[in-house]
């Protein structure tokens, strides 16, 4: 028995429901048993990933009704979010306006408008290339040469990372193998299921079972993310039969995309620790960790992409 | 009057897009108490984001004074000044050399407004703010009784330097110190050069 695309994203969301609103009264559960306060921190933790997993069940629900054109909308606001953290962080003078302006209000709606065209050929090579070559151009014009390549360089990562990267999300549901017609979006779901597990695993594995820290994120442990990433590996795998793949095809895939999620990872703490990250204050939704909550699928988003587009797509 | 409530206005949507304008309350707690809000000056934007970073319920009742030559325009900026924040002029050109250019600041506050102001008379495009103009003291002296809480709005100069037309999208947050205490007696220049440092002090 073949399910239908409805069939299918239904049982995954109703799933996907099930699942998120048991984390959260395992949450609520734990956060009224406990005094302690480091494991309060933990919880708190986790908890920011049921609410991403929350956010992700909610945007679904609405992409899926509304298509690929709203996927569109909904990444480049992360995009925007993310990037306004990014700059933020980074200490910018008034000679970079020029190329700011264009970063934030021509490259954003320019990249996403290809995405969702489907455009391959040129949102592939927009920020890495012409970008690259228009960038330095404009801020250029201003002669104000003080530390101009590390400008340029951190407006281009930024984009690279939080624009170009973060719209392959998107991007994944726009290409559809033989067979798979009318359901990319399910497999953009999958994709964002799999990353957000190989994080969320990682962080309660490391809790539960770690050891040794990691030294570019003390929340996890090496035990943790090896454990976690296996564990991810393999609800990937299991859960082949939303997706275009024969299992075997979707524990590589599952594989490669949880190993790419961790470095992403790893860079973007790299990224955040030498740009000197300030600690924001805490708690307010938006202002900080929109980059900490798409470190995960930065790198990823590119990898299943590419894979799916050089393996499955003729 | 108190103002019915009404759903967020679409200039503190687009100010919180933009900037972000996330309210720290470091000295003190968000209050009805009337207040005189004084912060560092980097930007045009800093009028609507310090009011923007203001829990809805104050907003209506708390009124920024800006300048009259640049706020007091016809068009969408005259609009918002006057619908939305309410502005209270202040005249910097000083048409009639007799007139007391504290006065509207005065009959607001007699009408129980609190205000928003930035002693620095002028933008100051760095990180700490100027030396402050005399104006806050002699408010300060002829309402004895309202709160003055410094307030340091961090990150907005890069949003929009001196001559930019459009604002780059950034993450500010507008921190509010503790209400700066009064001496009896003191000096103006002391007086002004506490209330400074006090914002300074925010600046961390």
């Amino acid at each position: 028995m073949t399910l239908s695309t409805h069939q299918t994203f239904f049982a995954v969301l109703g799933g996907m429901v099930l699942l998120t609103a048991g984390a959260s009264g395992l949450v609520h559960w734990l956060t009224m048993r406990t005094t302690d306060a480091a494991k309060l921190n933990w919880i708190r933790r986790l908890n920011s990933r049921v609410h991403a997993t929350w956010l992700i069940v909610l945007l679904f629900a609405v992409g899926f009704a509304l298509g690929e054109v709203a996927l569109a909308v909904i990444f480049a606001l992360a995009s925007f979010f993310a990037l306004r953290e990014f700059i933020a962080l980074t200490p910018a003078k008034p000679a970079d306006h020029g190329a700011l302006v264009l970063a934030f209000y021509v490259v954003i709606p320019v990249q996403y408008v290809l995405v969702a065209s489907g455009w391959y050929g040129l949102y592939a090579v927009f920020i890495p290339v012409y970008l690259f070559l228009v960038l330095p151009v404009v801020m250029a014009w201003k002669n104000d040469t003080e530390l101009y390549l590390q400008r340029v360089a951190k407006v281009q990562w930024g984009l690279m990372l939080s624009v170009y990267c973060v719209s392959h999300a998107p991007a994944i549901a726009t290409q559809e193998p033989p067979g798979y017609e009318g359901r990319g979006a399910l497999l953009l779901l999958y994709f964002l299921l799999l990353t957000q597990a190989a994080d969320g695993f990682a962080v309660m594995a490391s809790a539960s079972l770690g050891r040794t820290p990691l030294r570019s994120n003390p929340n996890k442990s090496r035990e943790g993310v090896l454990i976690g990433g296996a564990a991810a590996t393999l609800l990937g795998t299991l859960l082949w039969w939303m997706t275009p793949f024969a299992w075997w095809h979707a524990l590589l895939m599952s594989a490669a995309t949880v190993f790419a999620a961790f470095m992403g990872g790893l860079v973007l703490a790299s990224v955040k620790r030498s740009l000197g990250e300030r600690p924001w204050d805490q708690g307010v939704a938006l202002s900080r960790g929109v980059l900490e909550r798409l470190e995960t699928i930065t790198f990823a988003a590119p990898v299943f992409f590419h894979l799916t587009v050089y393996f499955f797509v003729p | 009057m108190p103002i019915p409530f009404r759903f967020l206005p679409p200039i503190v949507w687009l100010v919180r897009l933009l900037v972000g304008a996330y309210p720290r309350w470091i000295g003190c707690a968000p209050s009805a108490v009337q207040r005189i809000y004084f912060a560092n000056h980097t930007s045009h934007m800093d009028t609507v984001v310090l009011w923007a970073a203001l829990p809805g319920e104050l907003r209506a009742n708390t009124r920024p004074v800006a300048a009259k030559d640049y706020w007091d325009r016809g068009g969408i900026r005259g609009q918002i000044a006057r619908d939305e924040l309410n502005v209270v002029m202040i005249d910097r050109a000083r048409d009639d050399p007799n007139a007391d250019p504290l006065e509207p600041l005065r009959e607001a506050l007699e009408n129980g407004f609190s205000l928003i102001i930035f002693p620095e008379g002028t933008r100051t495009p760095q990180q700490l703010p100027g030396p402050f103009k005399s104006g806050l003291y002699h408010l300060a002296t002829a309402f004895p009784t309202v709160e003055l809480i410094p307030v340091y709005i961090e990150n907005l100069h890069r949003s929009m330097p001196k001559g930019a037309l459009l604002p780059v999208p950034t993450v500010c947050t507008v921190r509010f110190g503790a209400p700066l205490a009064r001496i009896e007696g003191e000096a103006k220049e002391s007086f002004l050069e506490r209330a400074r440092d006090a914002v300074a002090a925010l600046a961390g």
